[in-house]
């Protein structure tokens, strides 16, 4: 079985997930830009986190056989912060980069006026960038939260093929499949969505421009919900065809609108360092 | 013995040499993007991270690769001068990744910056990445750097086991401190009974009196220049 998680924040989890993450059959990785548990307070620290998303992380999942793509953006929840808002004039560096495969995470966080316009400002930047957008649901009045932001979509004029809706639930994916963009579904381990819940969605809606990752992060998640979301759909009795194309080819297809997914295993290399520096310990 | 011939002073500007290897679309994009920076110089930001997928990455001489050399010419591009040049190229190097920053250095020697790119040379030097070190230590540092920190950077390119014939300028910059500093470190690894380099002993026999009386050393070097015939 081959995995790829759409949406997994591996700069906060360990080696022992990527070997275990390996084992379970993930082979590709994108990492969202997003927050980071405790606010930032100035643009250099996007800048040094950006850098880290498209260097050290990608030669750390290299060494355990997992290829790792990223996607940059000012996260809704900080962008109401004024001392972080110059992220925005510096992010045409950064998505011209390789291995950004999306504009993202963006979206409403509390729905205010300093988010309307950073999402409104960086759906521009997918369209100038010609790359898709990763969008975040808040957790709060997420079913309103939905429809506002499928308002601002549209209103963008990117095409909604380009589009990801993430965090997804009952009550929301409905509309956002029939306005032609795609769905995504976070599996955590008690809250936003469980693999049994999906293994259902799936049955209703289908399996057609559907997403779903682990968004596995600092807080109470499991890297390996996606392979527990295919273990439940064939269980349930879905086949390994439907499973491939809802962990594998359905996340390629949508990141691939990029042009920049070269999906090709790395190899690991002991000796291999990012600038002098490696994972092992004592060494270098 | 003659000392061993480092780079000549400044490698030939890439641009021909890369323009008979690009592909129509590469050039294309590659002339387009360059008019692009020339008229409005905020556009290398978003251009010059693109450069290896547009363009390719292969080798192009024995200085560049295609990706060097095509970032090289979209900085040659920039219509700023002193400051304003210095500060786009700077900032540029910050948020590059190694690939970008290595074009940066590279390039320095076709910009015309004076003394004011010196602090992107010190930062490689100060990093672990032997592919950045190597490409700080080409004519713009060879021109530019004081001597201290010259010398400074050929031990550590010792250290990090970066060929000697790597670095620019050794020729004209290596002085009787450098083969001091060079005897001593041979000497160290003689005692420990580690093995010596044997591209920094033409340094150090260039000014006999620094080897001293230590007779290790100097049975080193003789070996050396028997072997060379």
């Amino acid at each position: 079985m081959r995995i790829f998680d759409p949406h997994i924040h591996m700069t906060s989890r360990t080696t022992d997930d990527y070997e275990a993450m390996y084992a379970a059959g993930v082979r590709a990785v994108v990492e969202p830009a997003f927050w980071l548990g405790q606010p930032r307070t100035s643009p250099e620290s996007f800048y040094d986190y950006f850098d880290g998303l498209l260097g050290w992380e990608p030669y750390r999942a290299a060494q355990f056989g997992i290829q790792h793509f990223c996607t940059i953006a000012l996260n809704p929840k900080e962008a109401n912060d004024p001392r972080c808002l110059p992220v925005l004039d510096e992010l045409d560096r950064y998505l011209a980069k390789d291995r950004v495969v999306a504009v993202g995470e963006i979206g409403y966080d509390s729905m205010t006026p300093q988010e309307d316009e950073a999402l409104a400002r960086q759906l521009q930047l997918a369209i100038a960038h010609e790359l898709p957008a990763l969008v975040h649901t808040p957790h709060r009045d997420k079913a309103a939260g939905t429809r506002r932001t499928l308002d601002v979509v549209r209103e963008s004029g990117i095409a909604p093929e380009l589009v990801v809706l993430d965090h997804l639930n009952e009550l929301t994916v409905g509309m956002v499949l029939d306005s032609g963009c795609w769905a995504g579904f976070s599996i955590y381990p008690k809250t936003k969505m469980s693999e049994d819940r999906m293994v259902e969605i799936l049955e209703e809606h289908g399996t057609e421009r559907v997403l779903v990752n682990s968004a596995a992060d600092w807080g109470r998640s499991d890297p390996l919900k996606t392979r527990k979301t295919a273990d439940a759909m064939l269980a349930a009795g879905f086949g390994d065809d439907d499973v491939d194309k809802v962990l594998w080819r359905n996340p390629v297809a949508f990141y691939g609108q990029s042009g920049r997914l070269e999906l090709d295993e790395p190899k690991p290399d002991e000796e291999a360092t990012f600038q002098g520096n490696s994972i092992r310990r004592g060494g270098a | 013995m003659a000392l061993p011939t480092a780079s000549p002073a400044a490698p030939p500007d890439p641009h021909p040499a890369l323009i008979a290897v690009l592909d129509d679309t590469a050039r294309t994009w590659l002339d387009e993007s360059a008019a692009q920076v020339a008229a409005d110089p905020v556009a290398v930001r978003r251009l010059f991270p693109a450069v290896r997928r547009k363009c390719g990455h292969g080798h192009l001489d024995a200085h560049w690769s295609v990706d060097e050399a095509a970032r090289a010419a979209l900085l040659t591009a920039l219509p700023l001068r002193g400051q304003a040049l210095a500060d786009e190229v700077a900032r540029l190097h910050r948020h590059g990744d190694p690939a970008e920053q290595r074009a940066v250095l590279r390039a320095l020697p076709l910009l015309d910056l004076g003394d004011l790119a010196l602090p992107l040379v010190r930062e490689a030097l100060r990093g672990n990445d032997t592919t950045l070190i190597e490409a700080a230590l080409g004519p713009y540092a060879a021109a530019h750097l004081p001597d201290a920190e010259y010398r400074q950077a050929v031990l550590k390119c010792v250290f990090c086991e970066i060929p000697l014939d790597r670095v620019t300028g050794l020729n004209t910059r290596a002085d009787r401190e450098l083969a001091r500093m060079l005897a001593d470190f041979a000497h160290e690894r003689i005692v420990a009974g580690r093995a010596v380099p044997q591209d920094i002993l033409p340094f150090v026999q260039a000014f006999p009196d620094v080897v001293g009386g230590r007779a290790e050393l100097q049975h080193a070097l003789t070996d050396v220049l028997k072997e060379e015939g």
